[in-house]
């Protein structure tokens, strides 16, 4: 088994369209949420999104290009980009060949869906554009970053709601660790603001009218978020043999279902998949200094995901700095595994640990360290980040130090 | 003050509706069914209310529905906002009186 090191990042978010503001806006502790201004939100009862702000398409594509992709698989590309910028990566015909992309994604292109079926049944159109089901595709984004880079090895999409991009990071993570490639794209993307969706987010009635805030007594709900982020992994021995510098080491991954309910996270079921990431990693507990949370800010993850931690972690629980960014970045659904890795893998690296905003009150329920409001100085050796999905699937992923 | 026939068989409605979305026979449906009983999880509810809304053309607030713990709360909370929709359609009289927002 090789070990597998991340060696370029790439971030598109709420707080920023750069790596460097995203690490800048963890580390203000900057909240990113703001009115909707994307899509129009006629009658809903929320307003507020961590949209990606002044996102000029023309700036990064061709308006050939970018009439092919829907927003989405924009966001995946621009990332991919930065990622392997910051890696040094230069492909080679053999290395194109082989190097595997691995993305994730919870609603793809449905934003594009949502104008073409707007147009047929509300505008009573007879047609809708022809690049409707390939811009609508959750693979687009793969195949996009496919087309950019001319990379014909293995490339695919995992789609398992607000688990995608930790599935497929944890994916690629075993393809590169097993020999099957040296080299692997991957994360993930989602561009959620369109009406359709909105409504059914709101039917749910888990979000928030104002602001995110995991954790704290008076949260009252999520708040959706759009962006990607995209991690350039490969074997150590491939990164040192080409000069390259390591961020950070991908040590494990772990994966559990719930078997408990469709909507309502089980805290048993996180745990194992917190229990199996420290295993796959050949860790003890006790050696975790930091999670990135799944920390939603609905009343019943936020208790259940500490509960959880309460069970994989006996004592430690408590000594364990842990941070929801979802309160700055939003939850990006399928892309809040990639987002969220990027985070805490910046933090490992920086040694700034992220808050969690926006943390009015302590709830006796949930009674951990929650990093509130200030950002935190600590040389942490390894951290999680945590993704549950809708549907109980749970992905954990766990992170070292590069030194 | 609504009449208390009227109350009555708008009662019989709403838990009508109530086992209808749960797939119950209605019979197993009483105001002082919990939701133990029923087996009413907080997305079963979510679903409830969404079909309450629809059927009398109310608008229940998130808030609202967090705060419902019996079958007996839907039923009060649902009766006081068709008063509610029926008085302000009688304040607007002359105006259409649609409770909900138009989608567009």
């Amino acid at each position: 088994m090789r070990r597998v090191v991340v060696t370029g990042i790439g971030v598109i978010s709420g707080l920023g369209q750069t790596r460097a503001e995203f690490q800048a806006g963890l580390h203000e502790g900057r909240c990113g949420i703001g009115p909707i201004t994307t899509t129009e939100c006629l009658d809903l009862r929320f307003r507020n999104g961590a949209e990606v702000r002044c996102f000029d398409v023309n700036n990064h594509f061709s308006p050939k290009d970018a009439d092919m992709i829907d927003r989405f698989a924009q966001f995946a590309v621009v990332s991919a980009r930065e990622a392997v910028v910051q890696s040094g990566i230069e492909w080679t015909s053999e290395l194109k060949e082989s190097t595997a992309i691995v993305t994730g994604s919870c609603v793809g292109g449905q934003s594009t869906e949502n104008q073409g079926f707007w147009d047929v049944y509300k505008m009573g159109k007879t047609r809708v554009h022809p690049m409707t089901i390939p811009k609508t595709m959750a693979n687009a984004g793969a195949s996009a970053i496919s087309l950019e880079f001319g990379i014909t090895g293995p490339a695919f999409t995992i789609s398992t709601a607000c688990s995608s991009s930790a599935h497929a990071i944890g994916q690629a993570f075993s393809m590169v660790r097993s020999g099957m490639s040296d080299v692997a794209l991957t994360g993930g993307s989602e561009a959620p603001f369109s009406y359709g969706i909105l409504k059914a987010w709101e039917a749910m009635r888990v979000i928030s009218p104002t602001v995110c805030r995991p954790f704290s007594k008076d949260r009252n709900g999520m708040v959706l978020g759009e962006g990607a982020a995209m991690l350039v992994i490969e074997s150590l021995d491939h990164a040192l043999a080409r000069g390259a510098k390591p961020i950070a080491e991908i040590v494990g991954f772990g994966m559990s279902s719930d078997a408990h309910h469709v909507t309502q996270p089980s805290a048993e079921g996180a745990a194992k998949a917190v229990r199996m990431a420290l295993k796959d990693a050949g860790i003890a507990p006790d050696q975790i200094g930091y999670i990135n949370a799944h920390g939603t800010g609905t009343t019943v993850n936020d208790v259940t995901e500490t509960c959880a931690l309460h069970l994989a972690f006996g004592d430690h629980a408590k000594r364990l700095a842990i941070s929801s960014t979802k309160s700055m970045h939003g939850h990006t659904l399928g892309a809040a595994g990639a987002i969220e890795s990027a985070a805490a893998i910046l933090s490992l690296a920086s040694g700034i640990l992220p808050p969690t905003i926006h943390f009015n009150e302590p709830d006796p329920e949930c009674d951990l360290d929650y990093i509130p409001n200030c950002p935190r100085r600590a040389d942490v050796e390894y951290a999680l980040s945590n993704s549950f999905a809708f549907g109980g699937l749970n992905a954990v992923l766990a992170l070292r130090r590069f030194d | 003050m609504p009449d208390l026939t009227q109350t009555d068989e708008l009662t019989q409605r709403i838990l009508r509706i109530i086992a209808e979305t749960q797939r119950k026979d209605p019979a197993q449906v009483t105001i002082d069914s919990s939701f133990e009983e029923l087996g009413i999880d907080s997305m079963d509810g979510v679903n409830i209310v969404f079909a309450l809304e629809n059927e009398f053309d109310i608008n229940v607030p998130d808030e609202e529905v967090k705060n419902i713990r019996s079958i007996r709360d839907m039923v009060d909370g649902v009766i006081r906002l068709i008063e509610l929709s029926k008085e302000t359609s009688k304040a607007n009289s002359g105006a259409p009186g649609e409770s909900a927002p138009a989608a567009s």
